[in-house]
């Protein structure tokens, strides 16, 4: 199809009728009027799946196995925004070296989840191939390198986790069972090595073409005192914000739109925000590694950085950070005496908010005496970013005009896969919003 | 110069977490190996070239939920020489079918204040309820190495390897104590169709039952062992309610189990 240029009047649309390399079923549609667009949506039609309607009724204790099958890519992100909001709820405190293996398969997590994006999903983007397949054909060292740094991830998630994808070890209080310590000394080796794959990973994708998109964004994400956030810390944003994870609810809401099945967060007064690997690390730059800080310099970065093209970096620097922290973990691990704090069942209401590898994962659950939930709510970071993405075609559309039709859309796809969207995970939330209206 | 064609796979997707498509992608040190037998034709978490069909094998994952992809898995069957169903979603109706349980008018006169703008059936069902499936994979999520076999099986002729039998083999052949004699554990191991390598054992905690119904399961039996190491009858329907919940072995004991529920409520709504 023949484009015209920006002065053209002509009403001129942007289809993407499936997006592909993204987690779930979307679609795109840009329609521009005289070089203005007049309307923009990221469709989604994943089909709702109804987490919180069947999540009642069943007891608090299963919600970790129950929910981490919202999303394959990352369950672990769901237990533990689950058994945290639980032990929230019953006073627990898991402390010690428990909670340092709750970071470390965290850390596996977000090497796994976050090295699938780089290597399979975005960087072939940016070099110009359908997939990471054929793009091994021309960089077989490169694509294997993602591969074996992608595996590590997984190594630790099935260690303590017992399997990659919805692990089975992940409890209220703790764990069912803990490693023992020369098992997790076993792992320290090939971490070492991810841990030099994930420098190059960082040299290499600081060396892609990036556009000049530059956007003034309202980054959102946890921020702890000493540490680069995974399980706790307060809810801060780049223009001030900085609460507790209870008052998420107060501050942030969703809305239904015709076009989605996921609801659209915003933040009151605000608008839209954004979660994940961008706002971790512009909110928390100082807490990475020295390491990987040092990497991100040498890449280009600045401790700010607001072009959603270079999250690629940013996520490549995560990777780097949570090989650190692994190994940094392994090294200190002594066997915890039991597996899992011992707790007494009791009524209340549990808020906790983790960093998913996308971004904060808000759950908030409701339950009796016996630990029956009465309700749940659960918000994943897709549906927190969909405004934003939406608004960063608004902005790149009329500025790319001129360029041809199929090269416009496929930068419009890139747009949406800067952001690593799940929408597996974002479309289990109609029924609060129902609720609410 | 001689060339041979590759046999192309597609892989689609419906109600699902994309776990199991995620474990195609998850054979780290396979999948350019497995890109070199076959072509990846249509994947759409993969790549975003679509070649045309038709192809020899489909994977097909998730449920049928919606009136939209009810019509979707015939395009999907026709285009498709064979059609196999990786995980509990495709094979049982994965976890969305706790639906299934719910008197349906309520349940979305509950759940939707804007209906228009959804579509959603009442049940969400097996894709072999709706085609004719060449081999069910099962799983919660499916394993790799399963995965691995059943392709090599498709496309080369031979039979998938996925015993039928339950997970209690496995724990013996692992070696693992049985945690429900030695630690009066629940586990529905001795229902459970094999194929996770029986890993919850290991880890002290018994089985749920992602693997879903071995064949002749005797949940009667089962259950009644776990009430009497103290099971109450509705955290027998729970356990029974999860990822398989719609199939039939474990759906038919879970209702059984429900009934008795229904029993106790009444009798002490008579007697008090």
């Amino acid at each position: 199809m023949k484009t015209k240029s920006t002065k053209s009047t002509k009403t001129r649309t942007i289809r993407v009728d499936y997006l592909t390399r993204v987690e779930g079923e979307g679609g795109l549609y840009v329609k521009v009027k005289g070089g203005t667009v007049v309307d923009v949506k990221l469709k989604i039609f994943e089909p709702p799946r109804f987490f919180e309607a069947f999540l009642r009724g069943r007891s608090c204790e299963e919600a970790a196995d129950i929910t981490s099958r919202i999303c394959g890519i990352c369950p672990i992100a769901y237990q533990m925004s689950a058994v945290h909001a639980i032990e929230d709820a019953l006073g627990v405190k898991v402390e010690g070296q428990l909670r340092a293996l709750r970071r470390l398969v965290y850390c596996g997590e977000w090497i796994e989840s976050h090295t699938l994006h780089v290597y399979m999903l975005h960087a072939p983007d940016f070099l110009g191939y359908p997939d990471a397949i054929r793009m091994a054909k021309d960089h077989p060292d490169i694509v294997q390198r993602g591969l074996q740094l992608k595996k590590a991830g997984n190594e630790i998630v099935r260690l303590i986790g017992g399997r990659e994808i919805h692990p089975i070890n992940v409890r209220v209080g703790g764990f069912y069972k803990v490693p023992a310590k020369e098992s997790l000394r076993a792992l320290a080796e090939q971490l070492k090595w991810a841990r030099d794959a994930a420098l190059e990973t960082v040299r290499w994708v600081a060396t892609l073409p990036f556009p000049e998109f530059e956007q003034d964004f309202l980054f959102v994400a946890l921020r702890h005192e000493k540490e680069y956030p995974f399980n706790e810390g307060r809810i801060v944003s780049n223009r001030g914000l900085d609460i507790p994870v209870h008052g998420y609810d107060q501050l942030f809401s969703e809305e239904h739109i015709a076009y989605s099945s996921a609801l659209h967060s915003e933040m009151k007064d605000q608008g839209a925000y954004f979660v994940g690997p961008l706002a971790r690390y512009n909110l928390n730059f100082d807490r990475l590694s020295p390491l990987a800080r040092e990497a991100a310099i040498a890449a280009g970065l600045q401790p700010a950085c607001r072009n959603p093209f270079q999250s690629i970096v940013v996520r490549s620097v995560e990777i780097l950070h949570a090989c650190e922290e692994a190994l940094r973990i392994i090294e200190q691990y002594e066997m915890p005496e039991t597996p899992a704090v011992k707790y007494e069942m009791k009524a209340g209401t549990g808020y906790a908010c983790t960093e998913a590898p996308r971004g904060i994962l808000y759950h908030r659950y409701r339950f009796d005496a016996h630990g029956t939930i009465l309700d749940a709510k659960i918000v994943p970071p897709t549906s927190q970013n969909q405004k934003t993405i939406e608004n960063d075609l608004k902005q790149f559309v009329p500025a790319n005009l001129s360029l041809p039709e199929e090269d416009l859309r496929w930068r419009c796809e890139q747009i949406v896969r800067n952001y690593d969207p799940c929408i597996s995970c974002s479309t289990h939330f109609l029924k609060l919003q129902m609720e609410r209206v | 110069m001689k060339r041979t064609k590759k046999p192309k796979l597609a892989v689609w997707k419906f109600a699902s977490c994309d776990g199991c498509q995620l474990t195609l992608l998850d054979c780290e040190d396979e999948l350019l190996a497995v890109a070199r037998e076959v072509e990846i034709a249509n994947f759409a978490e993969a790549s975003r070239m679509v070649v045309k069909g038709p192809y020899d094998l489909s994977l097909v994952e998730g449920s049928i939920t919606t009136p939209r992809d009810s019509e979707r898995i015939q395009q999907v069957r026709r285009a498709s020489k064979f059609l196999v169903t990786i995980g509990a979603c495709a094979t049982a109706g994965g976890i969305q079918a706790l639906r299934n349980f719910q008197n349906v008018k309520e349940f979305i006169a509950i759940v939707y204040a804007q209906p228009a703008y959804i579509e959603t059936l009442g049940k969400s069902t097996a894709i072999a309820d709706h085609v004719r499936v060449d081999f069910e994979l099962r799983g919660c999520p499916i394993s790799k190495d399963q995965l691995l076999d059943v392709m090599r099986a498709f496309l080369h002729g031979g039979k998938p390897n996925t015993p039928s039998y339950s997970v209690c083999m496995e724990c013996k052949r692992r070696g693992t104590v049985c945690v429900m004699v030695a630690h009066g554990t629940p586990c529905l191991g001795p229902i459970t169709h094999d194929g996770c390598g029986a890993i919850c054992p290991v880890y002290n905690r018994g089985c749920y039952g992602c693997f879903g119904p071995k064949e002749t399961p005797n949940t009667h039996s089962l259950a009644a062992r776990c009430g009497e190491l103290g099971m109450k009858e509705r955290d027998i329907v729970r356990v029974l309610r999860n990822f398989n919940a719609w199939a039939e072995p474990f759906r038919r004991e879970s209702e059984a189990h429900e009934n008795q529920v229904h029993q106790v409520h009444e009798d002490k709504d008579h007697s008090g």
